[in-house]
């Protein structure tokens, strides 16, 4: 007979305000196999988990019910002091009485009516639970970092910096994702590149680091410490071993006239190209959709002026699978366009804005671009539409975002510095003009960030304006921007040269997809999902598998480097150890009754099911069965669900547990 | 702020069948959030709606539940990579069998719930909840339950005795 405890917490008033724990725990005293129940203020803290441990010795308990806060929240905590005590840590299981009770429901009756059956559920299936060992398993000490801005990069150097092997997957042809792309960076304004660049060439020459620029991922497969990824080179057309990175194929290129993705389309680049002059890897790329060798077969100009023949028209891509301990991702963001969106899309474009049709209306980055030095104007600010220099420019921000009608409720948190930014670059390179700013809020924590904004204000002289701006529209070379400034209570009408707009940070294009491949979980937005918002935030909750940077929500630099930092710091927590504990959920296959119809191979995800051999004395075989590699299960318990015969068992989810549960009802 | 919850004539029993990875984090997040829904639920945790077997539903039926609801990760959201296809598949058989044999549909519901739907799962519990409520009580599988012929049932109470004194 089971000797089952039950400890039912108050979490302060957090589950006692609701639902009456008193009753809770003398309800779970009558039910048949519960030796001993109680409740307690705080179950978590040292003197109730020393409760549990003392009444588990005295009792002589076979498992343990604790009615509190979510097993994801605190499972953790109990089954280790269940341990401590000589339990197995497995027959410890919690009652979710608070998330699933006390916080979603205000009737006192019913609440604690649903607590009790909740904690019976509980203690039903602790009563067939069965003690297990956890299963150990050997990390691979290299890590993969998803994504080569400055996240991705700040992540690699410091896990390669410990001595371990990381492998960084960059979509793009170069390393260095947006911040590469900015002129100067808020609050002291010292240049984007000169800090950028020296990172970008210590991945290139650090000795741990393979970098695979113009990759994607293909495919994940496997565990904590065990992954199995699937890089797809694309195919640059140039040899990388070959290429010396001279440029010549890029000077003698016909090709000119393609609009420059770096320069967000306002500078000019040849068919055969590398994004920027400080790329990493400085090698090019062939842009087959533009290049006239690809598309008509005559030209190959670039072919015939390279010296060491790098350029290879015939290259493909190419598959390379790479073992793998843990995965940082670091795919950072995208902004987002004022243009018409899709039938149907949660998020709108601006209609009222001309849908992104006025060429003088353009987003941060593009003004970056303009401020840039090495920019398409040479670090002077010119409108894209005539090259003229503006004399009166209108920086709207919250566009996009904390906009619930155009689908973004979320502040994007990096705006209101960049835009005070933006006015600072435009008063020091037009010492004539005059800047506006609408905002809504000037949002500016952050080390020196408020005085930096007061600054812009102060100093630089910008008008800031609290309100927004209901229409936008070009009359002759000018565009009006109509507006309301809410302090004054009066409307605004400015006639401006060039429009910025402080666009909303969105997560990178395919982030849903790539968060598909890895089993990682994400909001609407797209942004993934950390474990806990407070004290988990650079997990998934996906074991092994870490978040760094705008992936996971708007950030800006600095919160970027630390995010990617303390990921980087997680690997290495864990390529500590050279062996893995891990959870013993996972299938077992009774031999005695398996038939081998081998409907669990056809459906397991893992391809963790083996065909086994039963042999009889003489050595000839018997029948052949199925048999679970618990290293490659993951534990789904899909095989549980398909087998005909019933004879595959997920530990910690076996059938008779379940349906003890469902008796409860 | 929420109008007090008033205790109905008939309080249906609703089961919610929920992997972990998605509506189990969906339900705790409404939680944290302090929604509001009818208190009728009970939630049985699995690691993945690939591992809930049709006939826990049919059991659940005949042990007084008056509406299942089965939610997990949305298609390609699977920790598993493919888990919810395969209950995909196995529910949409699973609810043929059961209108051929005569089950209200509106009492078995199928929902994808992620973990940052907390919302969503306060809309679908209250739904079914309420859809339940007005269709009164799940009475033809509990009659069934009475006239049990299983071949594993413990119909005599010595069986019953005997199995009580081993576990």
């Amino acid at each position: 007979m089971s000797r089952i405890g039950v400890f039912v917490c108050h979490c302060g008033e957090n589950i006692s305000r609701t639902v009456d724990v008193e009753q809770v725990a003398a309800a779970a005293g009558n039910i048949p196999g519960v030796a001993f129940s109680c409740d307690y203020k705080y179950m978590c803290s040292d003197p109730g988990q020393n409760l549990l441990k003392k009444a588990i010795a005295e009792h002589n308990l076979t498992g343990v019910v604790v009615a509190a806060c979510s097993p994801r929240m605190h499972e953790k905590t109990f089954r280790k002091a269940a341990g401590a005590a000589g339990l197995n840590p497995y027959v410890c299981e919690m009652a979710n009485i608070r998330e699933h009770c006390s916080w979603v429901h205000e009737n006192r009756e019913m609440a604690t009516a649903k607590a009790s059956d909740i904690v019976h559920l509980m203690v039903e299936r602790v009563k067939k639970g069965k003690s297990l060992a956890p299963i150990t398993v050997p990390v691979t000490k290299k890590a993969l970092v998803i994504g080569g801005g400055i996240a991705g990069i700040q992540a690699a150097l410091d896990i390669a910096d410990a001595g371990h092997q990381v492998l960084v997957v960059e979509r793009e042809p170069s390393i260095g994702g947006h911040m590469a792309q900015l002129s100067e960076t808020f609050p002291t304004l010292d240049c984007s590149q000169c800090i950028m660049t020296p990172k970008m060439v210590d991945v290139a020459n650090h000795p741990n680091i393979t970098l695979y620029s113009y990759s994607e991922i293909e495919k994940v497969e496997g565990y904590i410490g065990n992954f199995q990824v699937t890089v797809r080179k694309k195919a640059r057309s140039v040899d990388e071993s070959k290429c010396t990175g001279c440029g010549v194929c890029i000077a003698k290129c016909p090709k000119k006239k393609i609009p420059n993705e770096f320069d967000q389309g306002h500078g000019m680049r040849s068919a055969i190209y590398v994004p920027f002059p400080q790329a990493v890897p400085n090698t090019p790329v062939i842009d087959r959709e533009n290049c006239t060798m690809f598309q008509s077969g005559k030209c190959g100009v670039c072919a015939k002026v390279c010296g060491p023949g790098a350029v290879d028209y015939q290259q493909e891509d190419t598959l390379t699978v790479e073992s793998i301990g843990a995965i940082v991702v670091a795919t950072g963001f995208k902004l987002y366009s004022i243009d018409r969106k899709p039938e149907g899309s949660m998020i709108q474009g601006y209609g009222e804005f001309g849908y992104g049709t006025i060429p003088d209306i353009v987003d941060g980055m593009t003004f970056e671009r303009l401020a840039s030095a090495s920019g398409p104007t040479g670090g002077k600010i010119l409108r894209p539409s005539d090259g003229k220099e503006p004399k009166q420019i209108v920086f709207i921000q919250c566009v996009g975002s904390r906009a619930r009608e155009k689908g973004i409720s979320y502040c994007s948190k990096i705006c209101c510095m960049y835009t005070a930014k933006h006015t600072m670059l435009y008063h020091h390179k037009v010492h004539d003009g005059q800047a506006y700013v609408f905002f809504m809020d000037a949002r500016t924590p952050g080390k020196g960030y408020d005085e930096f904004w007061r600054r812009a204000v102060e100093e630089e002289e910008a008008v800031y304006i609290r309100g927004m701006v209901s229409r936008m529209y070009q009359k002759g070379d000018k565009i009006i921007v109509m507006g309301s400034d809410t302090l004054v209570g009066v409307q605004v009408e400015i006639e401006a040269d060039m429009v910025v707009l402080a666009t909303a940070v969105q997560p990178q294009e395919g982030a849903d997809l790539l968060a598909q491949k890895l089993g990682i979980s994400y909001d609407k937005y797209n942004f993934y999902s950390e474990a806990h918002a407070k004290l988990k935030p650079v997990e998934c909750a996906t074991a092994g598998i870490y978040l760094a940077g705008a992936c996971q929500g708007p950030k800006d630099i600095p919160d970027t480097v630390s995010q990617a930092s303390a990921a980087a710091a997680k690997v290495m927590t864990l390529f500590a150890k050279d062996q893995l504990e891990r959870d013993p959920v996972v299938a077992k296959v009774n031999e005695k009754y398996c038939v081998g119809c081998f409907a669990c191979k056809k459906v397991c995800p893992y391809g963790a099911i083996e065909e086994k051999e039963i042999k009889d004395r003489q050595g000839n075989v018997v029948k052949v069965i199925a048999y679970v590699n618990p290293g490659v299960c993951g534990g789904c318990g899909t095989c549980q669900a398909t087998c005909p015969s019933k004879t595959v068992e997920l530990d910690g989810y076996t059938d008779e547990q379940i349906m003890a549960m469902i008796e409860t009802l | 702020m929420h109008a007090e919850q008033v205790k109905h004539d008939f309080e249906p029993k609703v089961v919610a069948f929920v992997c972990t990875w998605c509506t189990y984090a969906g339900a705790d997040l409404a939680g944290t959030s302090r929604m509001q829904y009818p208190p009728n639920v009970r939630v049985l945790k699995f690691p993945c709606t690939g591992r809930i077997d049709p006939v826990f539903i049919l059991r659940a039926f005949q042990k007084g539940a008056d509406g299942v609801l089965v939610s997990g990760c949305h298609p390609g959201d699977c920790h598993y990579m493919a888990g919810n296809f395969h209950a995909r598949r196995r529910f949409a058989a699973f609810r043929a069998l059961l209108d051929f044999v005569g089950v209200d549909l509106n009492r078995l519901q199928f929902s994808w719930v992620s973990a940052a739907e907390g919302g969503k799962w306060v809309e679908v519990v209250t739904e079914l909840t309420e859809r339940v409520r007005g269709m009164g009580p799940m009475k033809e599988f509990k009659e069934l339950e009475l006239e049990e012929q299983w071949s594993a049932s413990l119909s005599t109470p010595e069986l019953k005795a005997a199995y009580d004194s081993i576990t």
